[in-house]
């Protein structure tokens, strides 16, 4: 059974008690419709569960949650995915600055574009390798601290090289894929271009393959594009930094 | 070579009448001091750090360590600190990292305000036989109670009440990280302050299973690296603290350099082996007061709106107003940290040079907050610099609700203040996590000494508070009739809101 959750000029909290209430009881599916800017969504949310929200819900979507699908039919603000631990975010629309901000587990995937600071200090651990993938194009400071995960950003539509400022400075784990061409100033200390081969192409298709599918997108032009891969110069960008007393 | 090496800092020697040959000193020092030549054991003071630990454990007191006099050519401004850092930064070019609180010799203003005492017409209370409430709560309280009465007659509350920290003395220790600190050296704190009835904080490090027991005492830390923070680590923790600055390194962030790393601080941090962990300055999720209230929203609402949500900043020039931002915030709890602050590992120009004493920044915040009739919204915890139980309570005459504790607990525990706590050899298995090092730590022994030290300094309040005509810790609170300046200049009395002696 479907829940239905009506968010019409309902406080972020009574929403989520809501929510955690339906997720106790072992609902599987729950829809929220008029979301109007609520934040916190899921946040905190533990549980095998797809939420979907019918609006455009406020920062920190999805926060900290462990397992939820949520599927917003709308835009995404600040930070959906902060400090998330599992799950899949899928967002039919654009998304605010820092999506996907210390994510450490989990996939986010925003169908247009994105603000500043995406994938920002994004860190995996054991199994744990939290995904970004943007179907559009991203703003400065992309991967900026990045400790580990993939960033992967499409750029569809777009032609020319992507040009945003500060691409991951002090990144010290994980990798960044943008398609096409990047203007290589715009790279920040510590990042580099890798070389971009044919196991890098393996290692991304499963994400384009399933952003295509969210998104009802035709997979091929994206599977055989060119792509830079951007990783980090070293894993101590900062070891020679400090001398002792 | 064309600097040169500089004089030695220390020298170390050994009575060779007393000695026994035990070969303890070899063994005990990490960073390498003594050493075997056939048998005879020869010493290289270079490498001393003045740790202690050799003497404190030398059977026969053979070994003596003096400080060796500065030979430079006496100056008052290029000390021979000025001079050996320049020769440090002229041959490698590099940012000077250094240990511990602020090392520069400023006077403490604490040494300057003194405490009353009751006389004839007021006398003095007896502490041994009079109640003396040190109970302190942390969190909001709310500015008035509404009651109402049942069918039955009887009176119920109807003011919804924050979750508040309940504290038997108002004396917490500070965040001290697993991975800056050992293992056992956590441990030993937590089941301190369990025993002494407070709470410490985790630091950005996450929380090690070992530590599970004593969650209930801890406070855990989210700070912008977000190592470690998942919502069940959120969910131990008695209250959360969102950590934006820190006194010993106010605008920057921090960094565990890889070599620290091991594999139980990975798996408690959550990131890989060996990996250094970053903490931005800012984090990139706050960009101003608003982006702070939903982080302390959003970690409320995480947890349900069940633990208290604090901040801590580190004191700067205009700390009270980020401070009655923060009140507006929904945070329960405002932590200003001082400049003397402790620490693992600061680049020394901050550690030295940046941010402000905590009794002014204390007192300024608690003027501001009263004046903006928001004090009751918050609580105010001192922390950087605290070194006896008379700052304690100068901290909460100047306006503190509780202080926390840092370097005063870790030499409770051992520590010798050798200010060398990043190179990752500390000697007393407290900043480290070389193996053979941490088991030199005991923590059942050393949780005792912990929670010795804050019972004995909870006694010493208390008897203050009593010779001063005070028997609540409530009433001492921002209560500046009880200090005067002593060598204070006008305008810092004006600051502190203190008269000065005599007056
Ligand atoms: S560093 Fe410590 S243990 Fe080594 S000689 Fe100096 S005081 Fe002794
Ligand atoms: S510990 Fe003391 S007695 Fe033992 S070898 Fe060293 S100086 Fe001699």
């Amino acid at each position: 059974m479907v829940v239905h959750i009506d968010a019409a000029d309902l406080h972020y909290t009574p929403l989520n008690k809501q929510i955690r209430a339906a997720v106790r009881d072992g609902e599987k599916e729950i829809v929220i419709d008029h979301v109007l800017g609520q934040r916190f969504i899921a946040d905190g949310l533990v549980g095998e569960v797809t939420i979907t929200v019918n609006g455009v819900p406020g920062g920190d979507l999805g926060m900290l949650m462990r397992g939820p699908t949520l599927v917003v039919h709308g835009n995404a603000d600040h930070a959906p995915g902060n400090t998330m631990d599992g799950g899949t975010i899928i967002v039919h629309g654009s998304a605010g600055d820092a999506v996907a901000h210390s994510m450490r587990g989990g996939k986010v995937f925003v169908r247009d574009d994105i603000g500043y600071r995406g994938g920002i200090h994004m860190k995996e651990y054991e199994e744990k390798r939290p995904c970004l993938v943007v179907g559009g194009s991203a703003r400065s400071y992309l991967g900026e601290y990045m400790a580990g995960g993939i960033v992967l950003v499409l750029r569809q539509g777009e032609t020319g090289p992507f040009v945003e400022r500060g691409i991951a400075s002090g990144i010290h784990g994980g990798e960044i894929y943008i398609r096409g061409e990047i203007d290589e100033d715009c790279l920040a200390i510590g990042a580099k271009v890798l070389p971009f081969d044919e196991e890098h192409r393996a290692q991304i298709r499963p994400l384009i393959e399933e952003f295509c599918r969210h998104f009802g997108v035709e997979a091929a032009p994206l599977l055989g594009a060119d792509y830079t891969r951007i990783g980090p110069a070293s894993a101590r960008p900062f070891a020679g930094k400090y001398t002792w007393e | 070579m064309a600097i040169g090496s500089v004089p030695l800092r220390y020298r170390i020697s050994i009575d060779r009448d007393r000695c026994m040959e035990c070969g303890r000193c070899v063994e005990n020092c990490p960073y390498g001091t003594f050493r075997w030549e056939g048998d005879r054991i020869v010493v290289d003071s270079r490498t001393c750090t003045a740790c202690h630990r050799c003497i404190a454990m030398c059977p026969r007191d053979a070994i003596t360590l003096t400080e060796h006099p500065c030979d430079y050519r006496t100056h008052p401004v290029w000390t021979r600190d000025a001079r050996e850092s320049i020769y440090n930064q002229a041959k490698t070019g590099k940012i000077i990292l250094a240990g511990m609180g602020n090392a520069s010799p400023l006077p403490p203003i604490f040494d300057r305000l003194l405490l009353d005492a009751c006389q004839v017409t007021n006398p003095s209370i007896d502490p041994l036989r009079e109640p003396m409430e040190l109970r302190t709560y942390i969190g909001k309280k709310p500015s008035r109670l509404s009651f109402k009465r049942g069918e039955g007659g009887e009176v119920e509350l109807q003011t919804e009440l924050s979750p508040n920290l309940k504290l038997d003395t108002p004396i917490m220790i500070g965040h001290m990280s697993y991975g800056a600190i050992s293992l056992n050296a956590q441990l030993a704190l937590a089941k301190g302050a369990h025993e002494a009835g407070t709470f410490l904080g985790t630091g950005e490090g996450g929380m090690h299973p070992a530590i599970f027991p004593y969650q209930d005492n801890m406070i855990v830390q989210v700070a912008s690296g977000r190592f470690g923070v998942d919502v069940d680590y959120l969910n131990r923790g008695a209250a959360i603290e969102i950590k934006i600055g820190q006194g010993a390194k106010p605008g920057i962030g921090g960094h565990l350099p890889g070599e620290k790393v091991c594999a139980d601080v990975s798996c408690t941090r959550m990131i890989p082996l060996g990996s250094d962990a970053i903490s931005p300055a800012p984090h990139h999720d706050i960009y101003s007061i608003e982006d702070l209230a939903q982080l302390v929203r959003s970690l409320k609402e995480a947890t349900e709106w069940k633990k208290p949500v604090f901040v801590k900043i580190a004191a700067v020039h205009n700390v009270a107003a980020i401070a009655a931002g923060i009140a507006r915030s929904s945070a329960d709890a405002v932590v200003v940290d001082g400049f003397r602050g402790g620490t693992g590992a600061a680049p020394k120009v901050f550690r030295d040079h940046v941010g402000i004493p905590i009794e002014a920044a204390v007192s300024a915040v608690d003027q501001k907050l009263r004046s903006q009739g928001v004090r009751n919204e918050i609580s105010v915890i001192a922390s950087g610099g605290i070194t006896n139980a008379a700052d304690v309570t100068k901290a909460i005459a100047l306006g503190a609700d509780a202080v926390y504790i840092g370097t005063a607990a870790l030499v409770a525990m051992g520590c010798r203040v050798c200010g060398n706590c990043y190179r990752g050899l500390c000697p007393w298995g407290i900043a480290t996590q070389r193996p053979d090092l941490v088991a030199r730590l005991n923590p059942e022994v050393q949780a005792e000494h912990v929670a010795n030290l804050i019972h004995a300094w909870t006694m010493e309040v208390s008897e203050l508070m009593g010779a001063a005509g005070i028997n609540a810790i409530e009433s001492l609170r921002g209560n500046r009739d009880r200090l005067r300046g002593y060598m204070l200049d006008e305008g810092l009395l004006k600051v502190l809101d203190v008269k000065p002696v005599g007056a």
